[in-house]
């Protein structure tokens, strides 16, 4: 008999969200889905406030990584005072701006890396579920969780010290930042007690590095092989092609690496994305207009954007780059699992970048906004640490916002999760009449691959939990399990 | 020395001089007592209710009663702090109060009062008025959510001529402070200024400030409201 199964909720991610799976008389996948279960509301919550508000308020979308959308928005009003689209700040108020963006990113990597998916590597997708979280793998390898959660309060404490504290903090305002990094933060940064020091980051961040490679070479065809599908990629890239998470022009490459949107403005997104609704997520689908829905979906993140960029501009993240891109032979990799791979060698490159910027004197300066002709709209894009993020807003004469349009950088990875799902509902489930706790927990390491936040990308209220339904072919629910 | 006189607050013997109120003579002396609707030389009204001392077990308004020789008063006891924080909780329900994307966050007075006096969570439950924002000022945003008729900015906003820019506007539960549409429209950038710094909450906003102070430098960041007076 036919059936349906539900995965609810979806665990060590964040967000809520549950997966359906559908499986037909012989038990064979015909149909997976990742729903997001969650609303929020922000782009409406900010119309009629003052627009120095938005990048505030908006961030209190995500605890996580709420410096992306504080920046996001910030470049957007950037826009609307009149102080360019991101090459026009002052050299002290870009670089502040950079530290506390590369900091966001140091530590939400290495939380998603260490606290929730390290568990599966360390312990395998089938263990007992007992094992699988952060407190088991400080009991099995004391050293990696000692060092994830040091690597993670490194980059909170950078972001504390750029936008006054760890979460939710105002550093970045319209044209600039409020603050500069004064000496005392500075040292306290780059040489702070053992181990709070930028070179130890970068350190631990190899070895970080190593322990994923060594994993892989132990585990080659199941990580090659997990989930791995083509698709198009996105993300921004600096002028000179090198990667850059913080400011640049948008490209995207095929599953062969032909440019499909060569580095344009993302002031003009409008013109490139749009996105389609579907009636069973409150998470919308993009693609690129020119090539339509079913062929211009792309993936965003850090596969994506190693997949897009040409370097990367620090010499040892760039040779891991090298090793990566030697791998598929050049050819964009279209491997969900080795989102982590990528995922690494940006935190070793955002430690790289942090402690060049704490060397930098600039930091130090005193001209800290910029203001010029005042606009009506302006985009700010940067890159997410789970991928493109896009804000939007238009500002009428007296300086309220009239619009917010925000496209979330799981939004953008929307497409290739529920692909990701179904390849792995297929190599799990097929053929199978009963749901085991590991078949579920395949399908979650598929979904976790790409880190999404739920919660931003439906614009949530609750907990984070995966819910898996088994149903036939005429929608009875033969088989449910909850985890929450 | 028949100016002077002898007055005790929470036990303490405190001299001052005939003419001043309760508040005057305890902020003289290092006495806290938590306000809002008072400004300093701007005669008081006691509308607000939140500086309420007991004198000899009455209840008063400490900015608008004078201080008399042998009163005895009590300001920090267990019973007037949590008469004061119901004050401050039924202002938080009464308006549209979001601290966190508010810009006067640091800097609010009714905020700081919350924190000094231990709210938590309010007793009462949110009304969600509707409010607007007239935002159509050159300098000024009239965020009326926050407003808590404090009449801080009547008061003591006025031009040359001693015109006033605030004025209050409609009845009973309408009643909200307007800001005058022409004089709106030609205030200075200095009055303007001064009339975000004189209100106590975020209902006056100075356009395009817009959290300029990083967190760390803010009036309340390090320490809690009344912290300069208190000896």
């Amino acid at each position: 008999m036919s059936k349906k199964i539900t995965i609810e909720p979806v665990t060590r991610v964040e967000g809520h969200g549950k997966v359906t799976i559908k499986l037909d008389d012989l038990g064979r996948v015909t149909e997976s889905r990742l729903h997001i279960v969650e609303f929020r509301g922000f782009e409406r919550f900010v119309q009629g406030r003052p627009y120095w508000e938005a990048p505030v308020l908006v961030q209190r979308l995500c605890g996580i990584c709420p410096v992306s959308h504080h920046l996001a928005a910030a470049k957007a009003l950037d826009v609307i005072v009149g102080a360019g689209t991101g090459e026009g700040l002052t050299v002290t108020g870009e670089k502040v701006r950079r530290l506390m963006h590369y900091g966001q990113f140091f530590q939400s990597h290495v939380l998603h890396f260490f606290h929730l998916s390290s568990p599966d590597f360390l312990f395998g997708i089938d263990a007992a579920p007992e094992l699988r979280n952060i407190i088991a793998v400080a009991q099995e390898n004391k050293d990696l969780a000692y060092q994830g959660i040091m690597m993670r309060k490194y980059g909170q404490e950078v972001i504390a010290a750029t936008a006054g504290k760890k979460v939710h903090g105002t550093g970045a305002i319209p044209g600039g930042v409020n603050k500069n990094l004064t000496l005392a933060e500075r040292d306290n940064l780059l040489k702070g007690p053992d181990p709070m020091s930028a070179d130890k980051m970068v350190e631990w961040s190899l070895g970080a590095l190593d322990f994923f490679k060594h994993y892989h070479k132990n585990n080659q065809q199941m990580v090659d092989n997990y989930a791995s599908f083509p698709s198009n990629h996105l993300s921004l890239v600096r002028k000179d092609g090198a990667l850059d998470i913080y400011h640049g022009v948008l490209r995207a490459v095929d599953n062969e690496g032909r440019r499909i949107l060569n580095d344009v403005d993302y002031q003009d997104y409008n013109n490139y994305i749009e996105e389609e609704v579907r009636n069973w997520t409150y998470m919308k689908f993009p693609y690129l207009k020119e090539y339509g829905r079913e062929k211009g979906w792309y993936r965003v993140g850090p596969l994506a954007r190693l997949n897009v960029c040409d370097f990367i501009p620090t010499p040892l993240a760039q040779k891991e780059f090298e090793e990566f891109k030697a791998y598929t032979k050049g050819k964009p990799n279209g491997m969900s699992l080795h989102y982590h791979w990528a995922r690494l060698i940006e935190v070793l490159h955002s430690a790289e970048v942090m402690r060049d910027l704490l060397n930098d004197p600039d930091l130090q300066g005193n001209d800290l906004v910029v203001k010029g002709a005042r606009q009506g709209e302006g985009v700010g894009v940067i890159e997410a640490p789970r991928g493109t993020l896009f804000h939007h807003y238009k500002v009428d004469d007296n300086d309220l916002i009239t619009m917010a349009n925000l496209i979330v950088s799981t939004t953008n990875n929307n497409e290739p999760m529920n692909r990701a799902v179904n390849a792995t509902a297929k190599a799990f489930m097929n053929g199978k009449q009963e749901i085991t706790e590991p078949m579920m927990n395949a399908v979650e390491v598929a979904i976790r691959a790409y880190d999404p936040c739920l919660s931003c990308a439906t614009h949530a209220l609750g907990q984070m939990p995966l819910e898996v339904t088994l149903m036939n072919e005429q929608d009875e629910i033969i088989d449910q399990k909850i985890k929450g | 020395m028949a100016d002077t006189i002898k007055i005790k607050i929470d036990g303490k013997e405190i001299i001052t001089s005939k003419g001043k109120t309760i508040l005057e003579a305890a902020t003289d002396n290092g006495v806290f007592i938590p306000t809002l609707c008072h400004f300093p030389g701007v005669p008081p009204k006691g509308s607000c209710r939140v500086c309420t001392v007991k004198v000899n077990n009455r209840f008063m308004t400490s900015c608008s009663t004078p201080a008399a020789d042998g009163m005895n008063i009590s300001n920090n006891h267990e019973e007037i702090v949590d008469y004061r924080k119901s004050i401050v909780e039924l202002l938080f329900v009464s308006g549209n109060h979001f601290c966190p994307a508010c810009e006067k966050s640091g800097n609010c007075e009714l905020q700081a009062l919350a924190y000094r006096l231990g709210m938590l969570v309010p007793r009462f439950p949110f009304s969600f008025p509707k409010k607007a924002v007239d935002a159509s000022s050159p300098k000024i945003i009239k965020e009326q959510n926050r407003c808590i008729l404090c009449k801080r900015c009547i008061k003591t906003i006025k031009d040359k001529e001693g015109k006033r820019y605030f004025a209050f506007s409609h009845r009973g539960n309408q009643l909200e402070v307007i800001l005058d549409k022409q004089m709106g429209n030609t205030i200075s950038d200095k009055l303007a200024k001064q009339a975000m710094e004189n209100c106590p909450v975020g209902s006056i906003i100075y356009k395009g400030k817009g959290f300029s102070d990083p967190i760390g430098k803010r009036k309340y960041d390090k320490k809690p409201i009344g912290s300069h007076i208190e000896k």
